[in-house]
């Protein structure tokens, strides 16, 4: 029901994000006819590759053709040429001679995969090492667990990414270093072309939480209702873990859904990295070609998926916290 | 029960807690010693600092880990000064119950109320799933709280103080403890609310034979509850002696002293001539949502004038308050401030907001908590100064001219210029929070429980200054208080507010002491005061009134 009631508030940002990128699209120098008019680009074959790819029109035309797409289908170009892009349509890539959509249903596994992987693991890491460095709070265990996460923290991923190649895949040839198998295919191998990059992006994530777990932690265990499970006679285990993380988590969800979701668009840089063609790849060669139904694909994509992570976020967050959502009944 | 012997139930002897801080540590109590016998409530009285707190919870073992405990600590004959964890953590919550002062923070937010006094059942005995639940609702029941099936699946923040407290000690009972700890239980309740706790505790006392060791700063709650009172001072204890001779014939100064800063009821302040008027709402409503929080509210503060405004949490005073001094826009009624109609000001602030600036210069507030109504980051005088620098075209001389007739106006050397917040105590930080309101030299003080977070010897030493400030300065002054005995000491005049209405207004003689409205009788008659005889006597007539 929550999630109903922030349909269109979803909707409409949407509509705001898909104008602005079609904006860009308008301001860029770059005419995408020009660039696939062939040589010599006489003006009449201009104007024929404007007409196919439905630039002649003026923008708003262009964008209600663009949404109108989305919802039901449309074509590109007359006759023997004709392309079909069926609904839902993000627009065609006259570049890559294919329908945006199908360009990124394809991608986004790869990048779902390790997304979704390198998430898991580097909430669990931060988390645990967060909730470790508080409760033994000024000792070598929380010394040497902030040591390493600003070391994480400032490490940059291509870097450590190349190390971790260079190390584990070449050195010690222990992992494969790229590829990606998709998960249907073979299970394990799937998981094992990922270990590497799920690791990278993992530890260096892991950072994060770790100082914002520890940071929460230590407030927490200096409030009240802590005190008042002790004097119940809780195992400090159970004080920890029952009152202590659960309080921890609220915050920490936030920042999570919001990083997945932003993951979940493209890891652009593990991408190149490791050599895998997931939505980060798409676009970084889609900006390369100027090739714009894609860019403005993969924006909106990406757009979608942080705005349902926060619409996720929201309703874990009503979960966790009973204050939350609610209205305070006080009888 | 099969207890032959009458050693004390606890035994303290030459108790002795320190923290270590790095530079050399603090120590918090020293040579404290008491008994405390089944069936008998023991109260350790003393203001912030005194080790009242500290001394009850290093019983249960929960100070914090560079404490350091030495001394003797003898419950049932067994000594728990360096005992192990598991020992002591079968004592928390089985033998020994405790209560803790702030109950909307002592659960935990996210747990239902069910759950949490479940757990605290689960982790001393074994029950089945069905017998708990059956078990919480019993607690519940024993505790007052007339819907236990619905407080159970309640969160904490969809429950009153009141009911929080009591759940808090169905919890603490959870385990048929010998001895509760209740360390400041009704501190932070509505008197009505705190008389049904006081008079719960009691019942559990004499119901169960449970020993009590009841910490508070409150005398008039000592008067009420306690049968033995251990006076503490910075850490050691002065004075020890039944609760009626305490009162009757208090043998160290401190005692005295203590005793004498209580305020009571009992002296009004005559009303002056009323003067011009300087601020007043008319028929005000004052809605947050869909929340009426002030319902028809009509009220006048003259030149010269003390207006106290009582009323419990959730009466609305406040929100008058905060309207008159433009925070709140106004739902409905009239509000003026010299003049200035606040109504049409706060509904459109932004258009308004060169008038609004104007109207606030003319008015001067003082918040309850010094400690977060001041900058920490800036000096005193730099927040002194913030008023005159805003509205005031002085020179940096002239300013700081007026900040040291500022600080010699609330009795503080000129010296603490410089100082930061964090450097001085409550009451001071007050001092410096009243001179930042006077800065301006307004016609209207509005004054939001300007005590209610200091101590009681400091508190009195605040109100003396008010009292002396407002004779000098002329101010009209409105006065937010919980607190009647307060509000007495400074207010001419006083209106009580129940539930966003104005239920009496009057001087103060009329309200405090011939009563008209049947609310404001039993708000003066759950004000415990501090003299066990007299207590007492108006318990007794508490319970007889109330059907």
């Amino acid at each position: 029901m929550t999630a109903l009631k922030r349909l269109p508030g979803v909707l409409g940002t949407l509509v705001v994000i898909s104008l602005l990128t079609f904006a860009v699209f308008y301001l860029l120098p770059a005419d995408p006819a020009q660039l696939s008019c062939g040589r010599p680009c006489t003006p009449d074959r201009l104007a024929q590759a404007s007409a196919f790819m439905g630039y002649d029109k003026p923008w708003f035309q262009q964008y209600l053709d663009f949404l109108g797409g989305i919802v039901t289908g449309r074509h590109f170009g007359a006759g023997r040429a004709a392309v079909d892009c069926a609904a839902p349509c993000f627009g065609w890539s006259f570049r890559l001679n294919a329908p945006v959509t199908r360009l990124l249903l394809d991608r986004a596994p790869v990048t779902f995969s390790i997304a979704g992987g390198a998430a898991l693991l580097w909430l669990v890491i931060g988390v645990g090492a967060g909730v470790l460095a508080a409760v033994r709070r000024g000792t070598a265990i929380d010394r040497s667990a902030m040591l390493l996460s600003t070391v994480g923290v400032s490490a940059p991923s291509y870097l450590v990414g190349l190390l971790g190649i260079l190390l584990f895949g070449f050195t010690l040839d222990m992992v494969p270093v790229g590829g990606y198998i998709p998960l249907a295919e073979s299970p394990v191998d799937w998981a094992w072309h990922l270990i590497l990059p799920w690791t990278v992006l993992a530890l260096l994530n892991a950072a994060v939480y770790a100082r914002l777990t520890r940071g929460q932690m230590i407030e927490v265990l200096g409030e009240d209702y802590i005190r008042t499970a002790r004097a119940k006679g809780l195992r400090e285990r159970r004080v920890i873990g029952r009152h202590g993380l659960r309080n921890v988590l609220i915050p920490v969800v936030t920042v999570f859904g919001l990083d997945l979701g932003t993951l979940l668009g493209g890891a652009v840089i593990t991408e190149r990295v490791f050599s895998m063609q997931g939505l980060g790849a798409l676009l970084i060669d889609a900006v390369g070609t100027v090739d714009l139904p894609v860019i403005v694909g993969v924006t909106l994509f990406s757009a979608l998926l942080v705005i349902v992570a926060n619409v996720l976020v929201d309703l874990v967050y009503s979960v966790l916290d009973p204050r939350v959502g609610k209205e305070t009944t006080s009888r | 029960m099969t207890e032959t012997t009458v050693s004390p139930l606890l035994a303290v002897a030459d108790l002795a807690i320190s923290f270590d801080t790095g530079d050399g540590g603090h120590q918090a109590a020293r040579g404290v010693a008491f008994q405390l016998h089944r069936g008998r409530v023991l109260a350790l009285v003393g203001e912030s600092g005194s080790g009242k707190s500290v001394t009850a919870m290093s019983i249960l073992g929960l100070l914090p880990g560079n404490a350091r405990v030495a001394g003797s600590l003898l419950f049932e004959d067994e000594e728990l000064i360096g005992c192990g964890p598991e020992k002591l953590r079968a004592l928390r919550g089985g033998r020994i119950g405790t209560v803790f002062q702030e109950p909307m923070a002592a659960f935990n937010p996210v747990l239902t109320l069910g759950d949490q006094i479940a757990e605290a059942i689960h982790t001393h005995k074994i029950f089945e799933g069905t017998s708990v639940k059956l078990r919480v609702r019993q607690l519940l029941t024993t505790v007052g709280l007339d819907d236990p099936d619905r407080v159970a699946r309640s969160y904490p923040h969809q429950l009153s103080g009141g009911q929080l407290q009591r759940a808090m000690i169905a919890m603490a009972i959870s385990g048929d403890p010998v001895l509760l700890i209740a360390d400041e239980p009704t501190t932070a309740l509505d008197v009505t609310a705190q008389a049904g706790i006081l008079d719960l505790l009691r019942e559990l006392r004499d119901d169960r034979g449970m020993a009590i060791l009841l910490i508070t700063h409150d005398m008039g709650v000592v008067a009420d509850l306690a049968d033995d009172v251990v006076v503490l001072d910075r850490g050691r204890v002065v004075e020890t002696a039944p609760a009626g001779r305490l009162f009757t014939e208090p043998a160290h100064a401190y005692t005295k002293a203590l005793l004498e800063a209580v305020p009571r009821l009992g002296d009004p302040r005559p009303a002056p001539e009323p003067g011009p008027e300087v601020a007043a709402v008319g028929d005000l409503v004052v809605e947050y949502g869909r929340f009426r929080a002030v319902d028809g509210v009509t009220l006048r503060v003259g030149a010269g004038e003390v207006v106290g405004l009582v009323g419990e949490s959730g009466s609305g005073k406040s929100t008058v308050g905060r309207v008159l001094a433009g925070l709140v826009p106004v739902t409905a009624g009239t509000a003026t401030v010299g003049g200035a109609d606040l109504t049409r000001l706060t509904r459109h602030p932004w258009r308004h907001a060169r008038a609004l600036r104007r109207l606030r210069a003319g008015i001067g507030v003082v918040f309850q908590d010094p400690a977060s109504s001041l900058n920490p980051r800036r000096t005193v005088g730099d927040s002194i100064t913030e008023p005159l620098v805003l509205h005031r075209d002085l020179d940096a001389a002239a300013r700081r001219a007026r900040v040291e007739e500022l600080l010699d106006a609330v009795r503080l050397p000129a010296g603490l210029r410089t100082r930061y917040p964090h450097e001085m105590s409550g009451g001071q930080r007050q001092r410096v929070a009243i001179a930042r309101a006077l800065a301006l030299n307004p016609a209207l003080l509005i004054a939001d429980e300007p005590t209610s977070a200091l101590d009681v010897s400091v508190q009195a030493r605040i109100l003396d200054l008010l009292r002396s400030l407002q004779r000098d300065f002329g101010f009209g002054c409105l006065f937010v208080s919980h607190d009647l005995a307060v509000v007495e000491q400074v207010a001419h005049r006083v209106a009580v507010m129940h539930r966003g209405t104005l239920v009496e207004e009057g001087t103060s003689g009329e309200v405090l002491h011939r009563a008209q409205h049947p609310y404001t009788r039993k708000l003066l008659a759950a004000v415990p005061v501090a003299d066990p005889v007299r207590q007492a006597a108006r318990r007794v007539a508490r319970t007889a009134g109330v059907p």
